[in-house]
This record gives C-alpha cells, structure tokens and sequence, in this order.
C-alpha cells in the first residue's frame, strides 16, 4: 500500500532490553514527572469567586442600541433576520407617529422584535448585516430558564435603556477593522 | 492481669480502631487531594476549608443511598462480603507496635495491643481471610463482572502473597524472630532492615501493591473490562464498607512496611538529645505516623503514576519474577549468614 505521507513509520517490536525489563528506572522516572507536576501552579479558576474575564470579541446576548438622544436605532428593515442562519429574527414593522421622534429615530420602526435564543448560534451575522448599527452581540450572558418560551426574548430585554447608567458599552466589539470600515462615509452603511 | 490492665488495653484498641478508620476516612480525602495535584488540579475544596469535610459529605452520601440487594443474590453472602473484608482490615492493627512503652506513675504501658510470638503469622493469616471478603462478595453477587473480578483478585492475592511470604522469610532468617515487636525493636536508631534486606524490602512493596489491589496491580476493579470488579452491585454503604476497608488495607500494609522495613518508631540520632523517656516515646510514635503517611502517599503517587498491568504481565511478574528473586533473596541471606561456615570449609 502507498503511504500517504511520509510520516508513517513501520511499527518494530523489539525485545525489551535488562534495563527496560527491570521495570524500576521507567517507573522512577515516571514518578519524579508527577511529582513535578505536584507542585506546579494549577490553572483552576474557582469558578463563583473567580471570573474568567471574556474574550474582547465575546458573542453572547444581543442589544438594540438606542441613540444619543435615546431614540431606537432599528428601522425594521429585516436584513437581520435575513441574515440569520438559525432564524432567530422575527419582527413587525410599525410608522412613526407623530410626537414620536425622540422614541424611534426614523418613520419606521419595529412594533415586536423578538430573538430565540434557542434557535440562536450567536455567529453575529445579525450585526454584521445591520445598516443602523442598532444590533450589537455583547459579553453577556443568556441567563438558563426552565421553560422554552422564556427564551424568547423579547424587546422588553433586548432594548437598552434610555438612561446614560443602563446604555450597555458595545465599543469592544468595534474591533480595529470595523472602524477602518466607518471611515468610509461613500458606503450606504456609514451614513447617517 | 488486673483490672488497670484490661482497662487499658481496651482503651488502646479503642484507639487504634478510631486513628485506623480516621486515617481511612481522610486517605479517601488525601487520594482525591493528590491525585488533583498530580494532575494540575486542586481536588475537592468546596466542603469545608480545602474540602476537609468531604469525607464526612462523602459518608453522609454513602449512607442515604439506595439499598439495593439484587434479588438472584445470595443475601446472606452478600451481606457477610462487605462485613468481612472491613472487619479482616482492621484485625490486622492488632499485633503493630505503636511505639515503646508509655511510663505513667511507674507503670510501663507498652503501645502494642498484643505481642504475639507469631506476629508476622497472624498478619498473614488476618490478610489471607480478607480475600474471602472479596470473594464472597463477587461470587453472592451473581453476577458475571463481579465473579471474574473475584476470580481475579483471588488469583491475584493468591499469587503474591507466596512472593511475599518469601520476602519475609529472608528477614525472619536475619531477625530470628516472628515477633512484630521484637522486629522494631531490633532496629533502634537507624539499624532498619532496608538497609540489610533491599530486595526483600522491594518485594515485600510491590507484593503489597497487589495485595492492597492497588494500581498498577488494581484489576479486580478493572473499569474497562470488568465494570466495577466484584463491587459491581454493591450500592450505599456496602460499597463503602469495600472501599474503607482498601483504605485501611493501604494503611496497614503502609504500617507494616514501615515497622518491617523502615524502623517502625525508631528515630535515627535523636535518642542522643533528648532523654525523657515518655516523651521520646511519643516522638518516636509521631515518626511512626509520618512514615506510614509518607507510605500512604506512595501508595497514590504510584497508583497516579502508573497504568494498569495486563494480567497476563501481572501473572509473569507474580511467578516469573518475584518468587524467583526472593529465592534467590533467601540463598543469598543464608550465603551471608553462613559466610564464615562456608569460608571455613573451603579454607580446610
């Protein structure tokens, strides 16, 4: 049979010298590699106590960002849930009346907009796709519940609140290159 | 015999079971502690400060468990396995010297329950009845995996004891005597019989890994093959009487090393400092105990080391290589003691 590559090597049982037939060196040796690991630095984190700090790029729960002056940033356009993978996204659109400006920032907006977070791979595809920057993954996570309709979030949770103390900070996810990408005002994505 | 007497040496069984079962109960802690360390982890800490308490968790857990007695069994023998492995290792605690005597009001108390003239016998024959334990156990279970774990150990026990009865020959030819007492005594300061019997000394060690069924020699309760070995339908506390008395085989056989071998509770060059007499009793007690708990933490450091001996290795190694090397071990002991004889026939 041809190799595959050149990595394989033919097997060859040998007989085992006196030395290896004594058993003791092997063993000695094996047990000062323990011991060594006796008193080495353990890697555990304890885990209620301690946290593991998230990765910077984490993708855990959504939000729906809301402007500076509080306004909701989504449009209802759908692109997110075309977007997603898993169809997580589903939502109604409603106009804006009149009186409503500070509550939503353009004519439409969306009346429901709900997230499964069963269904939800969190691949981040949502806010990829999101003209209004009004998607964002965060570091946080989605709590367990006991039932499976809880899991569908709703925009009660998913919204950020008005209130400067309740806004949730996205900026980690503004990696290097997505601020490259803002810079450049000729894409539909970066204007207003 | 008086009545002080009889009094005392209840106390002192007393005692030995309480310390037997204690340092059984935390060298399940202690094994679980090490075996963490030696794999970068930290082991359980969550009862208690570094998890002291999970011992206490633990036999709490054992003893709210399920019952369950599988009805093809032989309930009888089932119930008697678990009984008899437990109460054969803690016979054994019996014949130790703890220590030199105690001098209270010019009383002297020695610190060994009995000081059988046939010390090594009685060990011996307390190690043997603890195979029925298991065998018992295995074979009232009814239960494929837990008869051929039973065979196994059975075998396996069977097969070493003779290496190890051997091993012990040569050091009865150079003691003279089958007293356990008179065995430690002999070695004062730092005449240990390791160094006059190192061969004997490895025997006797490894002879004890696979009689405790300790790994590298630990396939009666091999996982992959047999399930759980004989203890397979055992559920509470009848596991747990099987799993205490492994503990407290692996202390007794970690003392009896240390008392055949390693000097028992003689101290090298401290008698030269210190001259009260109970007071360097006691020290030589607390050497004791360090030794046995470095025993005991060989015993994990080994079994975390080491994997599993096939059986037919085990089997070679039994026949093949031990018994073989303790004869030899035997000649050479008798070569030596015999030197001048054998020297003087030659010479004429």
């Amino acid at each position: 049979m041809l190799p595959l590559t050149n990595r394989s090597k033919v097997v060859v049982k040998k007989e085992m010298s006196l030395y290896e037939k004594i058993y003791l060196p092997a063993v000695i040796s094996g047990m000062i590699i323990t011991m060594s690991h006796f008193f080495r630095k353990k890697p555990t984190i304890q885990y209620p106590e301690q946290k593991r700090e998230f990765s910077g790029i984490y993708r855990g729960q959504h939000v729906l960002k809301r402007d500076e002056n509080g306004a909701e940033r989504c449009t209802s356009c759908g692109l997110c849930a075309v977007a997603c993978p898993a169809e997580a996204i589903t939502m109604t659109s409603a106009e804006r009346k009149k009186g409503e400006e500070k509550l939503y920032r353009e004519e439409k907006y969306a009346a429901t907009y709900e997230i499964n977070m069963l269904r939800c791979i969190f691949c981040g595809d949502c806010e990829e796709a999101c003209p209004k920057e009004a998607i964002f993954l965060t570091d946080r996570m989605v709590i367990p519940e006991y039932n499976r309709k809880s899991f569908i979030y709703r925009k009660d949770i998913l919204v950020e609140g008005i209130e400067n103390d309740k806004r949730i900070d996205v900026t980690r996810r503004q990696t290097p290159a997505v601020i490259e990408f803002k810079k450049h005002k000729e894409f539909d994505h970066n204007r207003l | 015999m008086t009545l002080g007497y009889i009094i005392y040496k209840l106390i002192l069984v007393v005692v030995v079971f309480a310390i037997t079962m204690v340092i059984a109960m935390y060298s399940t802690y202690a094994e679980r502690k090490v075996a963490g360390f030696l794999q970068d982890r930290l082991g359980p800490n969550r009862a208690g400060p570094f998890g002291i308490l999970q011992p206490v968790a633990d036999a709490v857990k054992l003893f709210m468990k399920e019952e369950t007695i599988p009805s093809v069994s032989n309930k009888t023998l089932f119930i008697i396995g678990p009984a008899l492995s437990l109460l054969t290792a803690c016979m054994t605690g019996v014949v130790i010297p703890w220590g030199k005597s105690i001098t209270i009001f010019g009383e002297s108390y020695p610190l060994q329950i009995a000081d059988v003239n046939i010390g090594i016998l009685y060990i011996f024959g307390v190690v043997s009845i603890g195979i029925y334990g298991i065998m018992i156990g295995g074979w009232a279970s009814n239960n494929k995996y837990s008869l051929l774990g039973a065979v196994r150990a059975s075998s396996q026990m069977i097969s070493y004891e003779v290496a190890m009865g051997l091993s012990i020959i040569a050091l009865i030819m150079t003691t003279g005597t089958l007293s356990v007492g008179e065995i430690a005594a002999q070695q004062n300061s730092w005449h240990w019989n390791v160094l006059i019997q190192p061969l004997g000394c490895l025997i006797f060690i490894v002879c004890a890994f696979a009689e405790t069924n300790r790994a590298p020699f630990d396939l009666p309760e091999c996982e992959q093959e047999l399930v759980g070995g004989y203890h397979t339908e055992y559920s509470s506390m009848k596991m747990g009487f099987y799993l205490f008395a492994e503990y407290i085989n692996m202390f007794i056989s970690a003392t009896v090393i240390s008392t055949f071998y390693f000097g028992g509770y003689n101290m090298p060059f401290v008698a030269d400092y210190v001259h009260n007499e109970n007071l360097l009793t006691l020290l030589g007690v607390a050497f004791l105990f360090a030794k046995i708990f470095f025993g005991i933490f060989f015993f994990m450091w080994v079994r975390w080391t080491l994997p599993r001996f096939r059986y037919d290795q085990l089997m070679n190694l039994g026949w093949k290589v031990l018994i073989p090397l303790s004869i030899l071990n035997i000649v050479l002991t008798g070569a030596w003691m015999m030197r001048h004889e054998i020297l003087n026939v030659f010479i004429k």
